[in-house]
């Protein structure tokens, strides 16, 4: 029979439709304002006692709040509030009870029932025009971290070739190479094997020059690409672990490009305490571990960093052998025995200082101190009698490590004797992170207000439902009952949209919004070309039913040639496009698939319901052919 | 139904994209774009006034707060003020002027947005702009060239570009800002464009191959005629979607719809009369889009 769906299709739109309605449901339930509470460091764990402070401080200041509860990890709390606007004086007064240790932030707590959550439902994020926030993008200095690493080249080739008591002048060209002079041409011979023994990795070039034989060294691009690399990721943990302390519900930080950091914080205003923080130094400290009858005014007592060791604490002395800026990479690896260590190679400078400070005190112990500044808050009054909050940085020291001196130390040293390779891995971490790392520039940064966020919204909903609107109307008049399929198909597909979006766990954004405006008006071109074509084979004399089959069938192959063309160009905009433009590119693709769906098979299925296996003498369809 | 003669107009048509074209191009080399932050770098500040925003005073106290260069202009409404700094402050300069705002204004100052671009960017996003939209124009041309014929692919194209170019001429001649959603816009009209030019360019193989004895002209003419209405149909309801964001939209996105728009327009007007008049000089004919018989069986007909 035409025009009749076996009924597997019409379970199967049904079925696709019932689970697009599922997945975007969520979305359907407006989050709670809330206070999210979390430890200052990743051990300390969120009592019942600590929530009850904060509670208490919430009462005291008149705001409501329900549901507060302690999550299973006992790693944070989270308190909901009745008012949006109540949130940013919740903050503060909570964050003024528990005092330094907690970090207190705003977050939106979703409500997605649990009979959505257990199946994985999840409302769509926010991006940061929706939600207010900040965004920041840093760009990473590769070419200063080529540059000092390149310097210290120099020193090491000076220093191999003195040790090999060859004559000869090194120093630094203007590329950035290392260039040797050397009197005669067997010299050279011998200096190059010497630098290729030191650092095999550079690339050597001999030039004959007027009586005098030279010898340039230079990165490879594979090393310098290495370094680059490097420095990036190495600025990439680094700011992990601060934006984390930034107490961020959702924070993003996230690689772009060759040498560019986006990180993105919802809900923050303040961009200068966010730079602040993200833009901190933390720093090393090499000391020696004193003797156990040093005089009290030389020594030190420091507590270790690990949470496995807390509470345990050593004497160092208080002269400091190097910091961290003669440190220029440490790197976990293994020893012959298949022992974890960490190579730590220092600059000349500061080879030459820890091999002063080790080579008399071989079996002593040498701590190493991770610097960190950080602030205390303070409430004060000012003149007119305002509390203002002031924040005192301090410097916060403590133990990596005090392993023990085997044998004097130059630039490049290992620390054995780790009980695990993730133990190295974490110590080399912490000891690039207290080195100075390439230095990073903020080159774009954007500080949406929650008032803008929200009104985007509204504009943006309003837009669509306008839009959708407009359309609807229009289709009903042009097209009369199959006008009115395609309007319920083109709902569908909003659905669907909404619920691939969320399934993906994409981004909503202000451009997102209008890519699904567009995704309404262009959908309905499917819808559009299907039902010219069928008025068009009706006026050729076919019967209604041929033409219903007729005009799909034809129609199809246009709708796939002009929506896969049209996908080619969102998925480019996708690729190369950043930021507002990705947030467009994702939503205009995931709605051309959906909408091809909804306005072949989905307007088929209506179609068929409505006209299929039954005699029909004429089709609402409008136009002049149905007259 | 009768068969509209647009070819018959084709000289007319000619004439009118190329004085349209030649517009666009003067006034991109001479007077070329309002670049937006986004391009240019620099600093923008909005805020949102709880009363009617008096620009002159805050020109003053900008202008007495050491912002040389300053542009203050109202957004959207009197109550929303837009200031933007050209490049040379640093990144933190955005929140001390609010702070500034703030001092002189009082607590109905509210901030809307901040942004910070550095002259890195601005250059890169140009070139990665230009790179996307040549990529977008190669890749559819393969396609095009693949699924029909060449000479359709370069119809396309040469559609695909008089679209480009009229609407960037449109933001050249009007002076409205280009940004980044503008440049969006201005990929979307790429897609809508040959979404429209490909439904025509289906509908003239399909003829060449089924109307055996008609003349080039004659089959352009009737496959025009015959997705006139669905190209006008579906401009329409793309113009009022994109109409209500324009109008309910916000500022924010008021640039992007608008260059919808007017791609939109242009891309309908370049379906029926560019596409197809490149096919006509270029002299395709029934023999460019005759199945190859192949080998065998297999063999399709496409005609009923």
């Amino acid at each position: 029979m035409l025009n009749k769906y076996p009924l597997w299709k019409y379970l199967l739109v049904l079925f696709v439709l019932a689970l697009g309605a599922f997945y975007a449901a969520p979305n359907l339930y407006a989050p709670d304002p809330a206070l999210q509470i979390t430890g200052q460091s990743s051990a300390q764990v969120i009592d019942q006692r600590t929530l009850d402070l904060a509670l208490d401080a919430l009462d005291e200041a008149g705001i409501a709040y329900f549901g507060e509860t302690i999550q299973d990890d006992g790693r944070s709390a989270l308190v909901r509030l009745r008012a949006a606007d109540a949130q940013l004086p919740g903050q503060a007064v909570v964050s003024r009870a528990l005092g330094d240790g907690f970090i207190v932030a705003l977050n939106l707590a979703q409500t997605t029932p649990d009979w959505l959550g257990d199946y994985g439902a999840q409302p769509m994020k926010l991006g940061l025009d929706l939600s207010g926030g900040v965004h920041f993008k840093l760009e990473v200095d590769v070419d200063a971290a080529i540059e000092r690493r390149m310097e210290t080249y120099v020193n090491i080739t000076k220093r191999a070739l003195r040790e090999a008591r060859i004559r000869g002048f090194v120093s630094q060209d203007e590329a950035g190479r290392v260039e040797g002079r050397f009197r005669t041409e067997e010299l050279r011979e011998q200096a190059r094997a010497v630098i290729a023994e030191s650092s095999p990795e550079l690339v050597l070039d001999r030039v004959d020059g007027d009586g005098e034989w030279l010898i340039y060294a230079a990165m490879s691009e594979v090393t310098r690409r290495e370094i680059a690399e490097h420095a990036v990721s190495q600025n990439l943990t680094t700011l992990r672990n601060r934006v984390n302390e930034l107490g961020v519900s959702e924070p993003l930080v996230q690689r772009q490009g060759q040498n560019r950091i986006v990180v993105e914080l919802p809900g923050i205003q303040d961009t200068a305490e966010a730079k602040r923080i993200l833009g901190k130094v933390a720093n090393l400290e090499f000391r020696l571990v004193a003797r156990a009858d040093a005089a009290a005014s030389e020594k030190q007592r420091f507590e270790y960093r690990s949470p496995d060791r807390a509470g345990v604490t050593e004497w160092l002395e208080r002269d400091v052998i190097i910091t961290g800026e003669r440190v220029q990479t440490a790197q976990a690896s293994f020893d012959q025995n298949g022992q974890p260590n960490v190579n730590i190679s220092l600059d000349s400078e500061g080879g030459l200082l820890m091999s002063r400070a080790t080579r008399d005190n071989i079996k002593r112990r040498m701590g190493v101190l991770f610097i960190e500044r950080k602030y205390r808050t303070r409430y004060e009054t000012d003149e007119q009698g305002n509390e203002v909050v002031v924040k005192v940085p301090y410097d916060e020291k403590k133990l990596l490590t005090a392993p023990v001196i085997q044998s004097a130390l130059g630039a490049q040293f290992q620390i054995t004797g780790l009980d695990s390779p993730l133990e190295s891995s974490e110590l080399a971490l912490m000891l690039r992170a207290g080195a100075l790392a390439a230095p990073i520039s903020f080159v774009e940064e954007r500080t949406v207000g929650p008032s803008l966020g929200a009104e985007n919204i509204r504009l943006g909903v309003k837009s669509v439902q306008i839009g959708l609107s407009l359309v609807a109307l229009f289709m009903v008049i042009y097209y009369r009952v199959f006008g009115l399929c395609a309007v319920i198909a083109l709902s569908c597909n909003l659905v669907l949209l909404v619920s691939v979006m969320s399934i993906l766990g994409a981004t909503l954004t202000l451009p997102g919004i209008a890519g699904i405006v567009l995704t309404v008006g262009m959908a309905v071109d499917a819808n559009v070309l299907i039902f010219s074509r069928i008025r068009e084979e009706l006026g050729n004399g076919l019967s209604p039913q041929m033409a219903i089959h007729a005009g799909f069938e034809r129609a199809v192959a246009t709708i796939f040639d002009a929506n896969l063309t049209t996908l080619i160009v969102a998925v480019i905009l996708y690729a190369v496009g950043t930021g507002p433009v990705k947030g467009f590119a994702v939503t205009l693709s995931v709605g051309i698939v959906t909408s091809m769906f909804t306005a072949i098979m989905g307007t088929r299925a209506l179609v068929n319901l409505i006209y299929g296996g039954r005699r029909v003498k004429s089709l609402a369809i409008g136009g002049r052919a149905a007259a | 139904m009768n068969t509209i003669n647009f070819m018959g107009r084709r000289k007319l048509a000619m004439l009118f994209s190329l004085a349209l074209l030649v517009l666009s191009v003067g006034s991109l080399a001479t007077k070329q774009l309002n670049w937006g932050l986004d391009f240019t770098g620099g600093t923008l500040v909005e805020v949102h006034y709880s009363d009617t925003a008096d620009l002159g005073a805050i020109r003053q106290t900008l202008a007495a707060g050491g912002y040389e260069g300053a542009i203050v202009v109202s957004f959207g409404s009197d109550r929303d003020v837009l200031i933007r700094l050209p490049q040379g402050y640093s990144d933190a300069e955005g929140a001390q002027l609010l702070q500034l705002l703030e001092e002189s204004y009082g607590a109905g100052v509210e901030l809307r947005r901040i942004e910070f671009v550095g002259p890195q960017v601005g250059d890169e996003l140009r070139e990665q702009g230009g790179l996307a939209m040549l990529l977008a124009l190669g890749l559819v041309m393969l396609y095009i060239a693949f699924r029909f014929q060449f000479k359709f692919a370069v119809g396309a194209v040469v559609a695909l570009v008089h679209d480009v170019l009229i609407t960037l001429g449109f933001f050249s001649i009007t002076g409205a800002e280009f940004d980044l959603t503008v440049l969006a816009a201005l990929l979307a009209v790429i897609g809508y464009s040959l979404n429209d030019t490909i439904v025509v360019s289906d509908r003239v193989r399909e003829n060449f191959r089924k109307l055996r004895r008609a003349e080039p002209l004659e089959v352009i003419n009737i496959s025009l005629t015959e997705t006139l209405g669905r190209t006008l149909v579906t401009s329409l309801t793309t113009l009022l979607v994109l109409g209500a964001l324009a109008v309910f939209g916000g500022e924010i996105i008021h640039g992007f719809a608008v260059a919808l728009m007017v791609g939109v327009a242009v891309g309908t007007y370049s379906s029926i009369y560019v596409a197809a008049n490149a096919l006509l000089a270029m002299g395709v004919s029934k023999e460019d889009l005759m199945i190859p018989v192949k080998e065998g069986a297999g063999q399709e007909d496409l005609s009923p």
